[in-house]
């Protein structure tokens, strides 16, 4: 024990003689460390990012789309011109016992004007109070709009934090009155905070109303990707003008698809739609093992109400949001993997470099080995020396590179905004590998300058 | 036992390839304590040879070397390095001092390898010791790039004697030197012998060198030519022929 403490002095004296070359040896460890360590952390943001994101989405949700199921996206397949409707999902609820809550939902978008301010929020989403049970979305500040605003087409909203931030600043949002788009609505709620989505849009930058208020009195002009819910009450091209197709309830004319037509067309070919569809559904199952089961008594539901013959498929599909989400976020870490394996190859080239200058100390000191071994040092006394000075090398380089990691990671997420998370495992598997590396690579060249000859070694010029 | 050093029959043999080389063919001799002896003979006569294995670097192919009571011919390296660590001293043509290493650091540094553990300070008093002997009390924290020739050789003497050793081998340690100061180098040589009881052992090519010493062993073609057993009582150095190498007893530096 004593011994090795001795060798070590020596092993840093000797590292000390040449300031320099121990630096520039451990730049190779520095860095690769440090990228190790930063990708670690980028990667640990984005997986802490998506559990953070499936949790806010709410537990165990299902989304039930109009059209068929297409593998992976998220928008509709071909689609139909018939779709869901909110008594599909009274329908749902009263016969899936599986599932918690359900909510249908129609999304619009509008200008809303407070004041002076004029925003146009992310999300303006119609759906029933169900709603906030399925998203496990409390309202913290006054209350939800009711079964009977959603009957009455009550000129009612919920905001969300940042909305209400948007228009209302410092003022209490409640009982003011917002308008969105032609229509005058009346704060009863804000939203507790939600935070990011899995896709970075910020879910507190929303309103919520009855889906009869956004569907019949707010024009639907629908962003989202082949609601074919559109066509009807909007007249689409004209996005001001709140058709009521209460006007037009006995369509002529065969069933159009998607996409929207100009105004003469809509005059001359009126569209065939249900009275009451809706761009999604959103359920939540009982719990995680009764997903399965949900989705099963979903199907089956929805399948006698659209009167499908046993031989045709799903005019629907059904979505485990968790599901996916989670897949989504997998290959994001995926890609952190890939990188972390690159990181890792720069390290081993780090280790080649260690190995290199290693190698060309030992033939250097070749008359110091051979003095060392006169005054009595034996072969096992100069391998300790050099793979002790090779190790030390590394862990100082693993130790800058560690602070140089984490400076990246700090510098990234205060740039790029990218979520970033310490990674405790991943500092202390650096000091590991970084020892590691010295030993290994450091073998060969130690090994090499305890077999030297000391007679040969003293008359080396 | 007076008996320093006791060679029995030693043969060295190099295999080159197919051939051998027999470098040492049958050295014996005897030195005892306290003696300084000069180790002579022309290049190609086996005297490094034979040094080498005086000196516990080398192990003879054939033939018993006793070294202080124990028989060291066939003992394994790591023992050896032990032997050269704790009876041994080295001093060399070229110095071989550690660059960029300060004097007082260079002389403690065979203290890493002794097994006795000596605690720093005691070590470092040692040195300092040693150092002010030779005379650079005033220079211990020196570099080699700041010391002249005489002042490094004089801190490889008190390096090889960090250890107490019985025996100090000396390699042409004038050879780098001008001629004031080999004087100084030489004297100093003496004074450890006769003051410390040092057995010295001074290989050289120089007979004016050789001649400081009190018996002369000379090699020719892989043999003893002379000074193999010593005639003379130990503790009588040479008389020194040449009025330059005549030096004032008790005379420093």
């Amino acid at each position: 024990m004593i011994a090795l403490v001795k060798t070590s002095q020596t092993a840093l004296k000797a590292l000390r003689r040449n300031v320099t070359r121990s630096a520039l040896t451990c730049v190779g460890i520095i860095i690769g460390i440090a990228a190790v360590i930063a990708m670690m952390e980028i990667g640990n943001g984005i997986a802490a990012l998506n559990e953070k994101a499936v949790g806010s989405l709410g537990a165990n949700v299902l989304m039930i789309q109009s059209g068929n199921s297409s593998s992976g996206g998220i928008s509709y397949g071909a689609g139909s011109s018939v779709s869901l409707t909110a008594e599909d999902c009274d329908a749902i609820v009263r016969d899936a016992p599986a599932l918690r809550a359900a909510a249908p939902t129609v999304q619009s978008r509008q200008q809303v004007i407070y004041g002076g301010k004029n925003v146009p929020p992310t999300q303006i989403i119609g759906s029933t109070p169900a709603y906030f049970d399925v998203r496990e979305w409390t309202v913290e500040h006054g209350s939800a709009f009711t079964e009977q605003d959603v009957n009455n087409m009550s000129k009612v909203c919920v905001l969300g934090q940042t909305t209400a931030r948007n228009l209302f600043e410092t003022e209490d949002p409640l009982g003011k009155e917002i308008r969105v788009g032609s229509v005058s609505m009346r704060v009863v709620g804000v939203l507790a905070k939600k935070g990011a989505s899995t896709f970075g849009q910020d879910q507190d930058d929303t309103i919520i109303a009855p889906f009869t208020t956004i569907k019949y009195r707010v024009s639907t002009g629908s962003s989202s990707s082949g609601s074919s819910a559109s066509g009807s009450s909007a007249g689409s091209a004209a996005a001001q003008a709140s058709v009521n197709s209460l006007d037009n309830p006995y369509p002529t004319g065969a069933p159009k698809l998607y996409p929207e037509q100009s105004d003469a067309e809509v005059q001359n070919n009126p569209r065939f739609v249900r009275f009451q569809n809706v761009n999604n559904i959103m359920a939540a199952a009982a719990s995680r093992e009764e997903i399965p089961q949900a989705i099963k008594q979903i199907t089956e539901v929805l399948r006698e109400r659209h009167r499908l013959r046993p031989d045709e498929p799903d005019d629907f599909s059904v979505r485990d949001m968790t599901e996916m989400l989670s897949a989504i976020g997998k290959s994001t870490e995926l890609v952190a993997t890939l990188l972390l394996i690159v990181a890792a190859i720069s390290l081993a080239v780090g280790g080649v470099g260690i190995m290199n200058i290693m190698l060309v100390s030992v033939t250097e000191r070749t008359r110091e080995i051979g003095l060392r071994m006169a005054v009595g040092a034996r072969a096992r006394d100069i391998l300790a020396q050099f793979l002790i000075e090779s190790i030390v090398l590394c862990l100082l380089g693993g130790l800058i590179g560690i602070l140089l990691g984490r400076g990246t990671s700090l510098l990234v997420r205060a740039t790029l905004s990218w979520p970033t998370a310490v990674s405790y495992p991943a500092i202390f598997g650096s000091v590991a590998v970084a020892a590691t590396v010295g030993i290994v690579f450091g073998f060969y060249p130690a090994w090499k300058a305890s077999r030297l000859d000391p007679i040969e070694a003293l008359r080396y010029e | 036992m007076p008996e320093l050093i006791r060679l029995d029959n030693l043969t060295k043999t190099y295999h080159v390839g197919e051939i051998d080389v027999p470098v040492l063919k049958g050295v014996s001799l005897s030195i005892a304590r306290g003696e300084f002896v000069a180790l002579t003979g022309a290049s190609g006569s086996g005297k490094s040879t034979l040094m080498n294995i005086l000196g516990c670097l080398d192990r003879p192919t054939s033939g018993q070397y006793w070294l202080d009571g124990q028989e060291v011919s066939d003992i394994s390296n790591d023992d050896r390095a032990m032997v050269r660590n704790r009876k041994i001293g080295f001093v060399f043509q070229s110095f071989n001092l550690l660059p960029r290493t300060r004097a007082i650091d260079q002389v403690m540094m065979p203290l890493t390898y002794t097994a006795a553990h000596l605690s720093g300070a005691e070590a470092r008093a040692r040195a300092e010791e040693l150092l002010t002997r030779v005379g650079l009390g005033d220079r211990m924290d020196h570099e080699p790039s700041q010391l002249s020739g005489g002042q490094q050789q004089r801190v490889a003497i008190a390096r090889s004697l960090i250890n107490r050793p019985p025996l100090l081998f000396a390699d042409e340690p004038t050879g780098n030197l001008d001629s004031k100061t080999s004087k100084e180098i030489l004297q100093m040589f003496r004074q450890l012998n006769e003051a410390e009881g040092i057995t010295i052992i001074l290989v050289t090519h120089d007979p004016n060198v050789a001649g400081t010493a009190g018996r002369n062993i000379r090699m020719a073609d892989g043999l003893i030519e002379s000074g193999a057993f010593n005639d003379q009582p130990a503790s009588v150095a040479a008389p020194l022929a040449r009025e330059s190498y005549t030096l004032a007893p008790g005379k420093r530096r």
